[in-house]
């Protein structure tokens, strides 16, 4: 009997060991709120008329709900620096256009905010985290590390949202700012509110 | 090479109506100036690569007036997604012109990638422009300015001229004025207030 408590003990302890690679940590994560739909009803809200993107993961259900929004217009980019041309013209015009990225696209937009800034342009971005708790990509985690102060560095207001619940006022701030003061303000999507854990789920999304 | 960049980009905003236009970074920002500086006119300083987007979002934005990019093939070089992102929207109301001089003319006129056989109209039509087009003569160049003005796009043509340094022409430096005056000759006074 004691020699079977052992081995079970023994087992548990296999299994602790092997944890990193199991299905059981790799779950996703449970979201406290429906924040894609929350984020889209505060765009429709502002009006925005034009939604530039680079597809991600983190951004799926919030590209498909402004797809299906007969007052929006998509604009699938092949890098996330087209989406400040397609901003600042489509504001030349008189249209809200909202941009929504990755963090790693922060990176692929820096020398494009200099005409934000020096223009004057509004601007809203909707960044979904990566590189920060419980990344598996160590690519991954340079660019999403440096994301907030590279943004910072070119004059963006950046606000941190680590609750689904916050979303939605702080995507209102953010457009508030952005419209209200004539400049660029993101909004950066913490990576525990996305739930991607591993290549495996990335591929199943 | 017959054509000078002056002269097309003067031919191609003759009689330019409502049209509004963005002008890449450079060169063709001056050539812009030269045919007479307008507050529908928003030429760029920088954001080298973004003209021919920033035309798409002005285009979507409003899709009843005329919108004309004219940039340099070494803008065009940085911003090649961008073709394939116009491709996708097709908008009728855009026509992106590029003023090929083979050159980077403001930094010692180095051989583009186009000098070695680049084909920018041939990547415009692959793409899904409806037209797309590699220009060498007057006649052309007057032809597609009708087709800016009236044709279905969305428009691209490679016009390629002599690589000439010639005496700057500049528009207003400030970003913020450059966008408020382009706001309120499109839109009216009240979009300051917008």
């Amino acid at each position: 009997m004691g020699c079977h408590r052992v081995r079970q003990q023994c087992g548990a302890a296999r299994r602790g060991a092997r944890g990193l690679e199991s299905p059981g940590l790799n779950a996703p994560l449970p979201t406290a709120a429906d924040w894609p739909l929350a984020a889209h009803q505060v765009l429709q809200r502002h009006g925005f008329g034009l939604i530039g993107y680079v597809p991600d993961a983190g951004h799926k259900r919030l590209i498909e709900l402004c797809q299906a929004d007969a007052r929006m217009r998509t604009v699938v980019m092949t890098t996330e620096e087209e989406g400040v041309g397609l901003a600042a013209g489509a504001w030349l015009g008189g249209m809200k256009c909202a941009l929504l990225m990755q963090s790693s696209g922060v990176g692929n937009i820096v020398n494009a905010l200099g005409m934000t800034r020096e223009c004057r342009f509004p601007l809203l971005l909707l960044v979904t985290m990566r590189g920060e708790n419980g990344e598996f990509n160590p690519w991954q985690v340079p660019m999403g590390q440096a994301t907030p102060e590279v943004l910072r560095a070119m004059g963006v207001a950046v606000h941190h949202v680590a609750s689904a619940a916050e979303i939605p006022g702080q995507v209102d701030a953010s457009a508030r700012i952005a419209y209200g003061s004539y400049c660029a303000a993101a909004v950066l999507i913490a990576q525990t509110l996305i739930g991607i854990k591993s290549f495996q789920e990335q591929a199943n999304q | 090479m017959n054509l000078h960049r002056r002269d097309v980009v003067k031919t191609l905003l003759a009689d330019r109506g409502g049209l509004l236009v963005v002008a890449g970074l450079g060169s063709t920002a001056w050539d812009c100036t030269a045919a007479g500086d307008h507050d529908l006119t928003f030429p760029m300083w920088g954001a080298m690569g973004c003209a021919a987007m920033t035309g798409l979002g002005l285009a979507l934005a409003q899709p009843q007036r005329r919108v004309l990019v004219i940039t340099g093939d070494g803008e065009m070089l940085m911003g090649l997604g961008s073709l394939a992102t116009i491709g996708v929207q097709k908008p009728e109301n855009l026509a992106v012109v590029v003023i090929d001089n083979e050159r980077y003319g403001e930094t010692g006129m180095q051989e583009t990638h186009t000098a070695y056989g680049a084909d920018l109209a041939a990547m415009a039509r692959a793409a899904g422009f409806a037209s797309g087009a590699l220009l060498r003569d007057a006649a052309s160049v007057a032809a597609l300015r009708k087709s800016i003005h009236q044709a279905a796009g969305p428009h691209f043509a490679q016009v390629k001229v002599a690589a000439e340094k010639i005496p700057l022409v500049l528009p207003p430096r400030e970003g913020a004025l450059l966008k408020s005056r382009f706001r309120a000759a499109l839109l009216g006074e009240s979009a300051a207030l917008q």
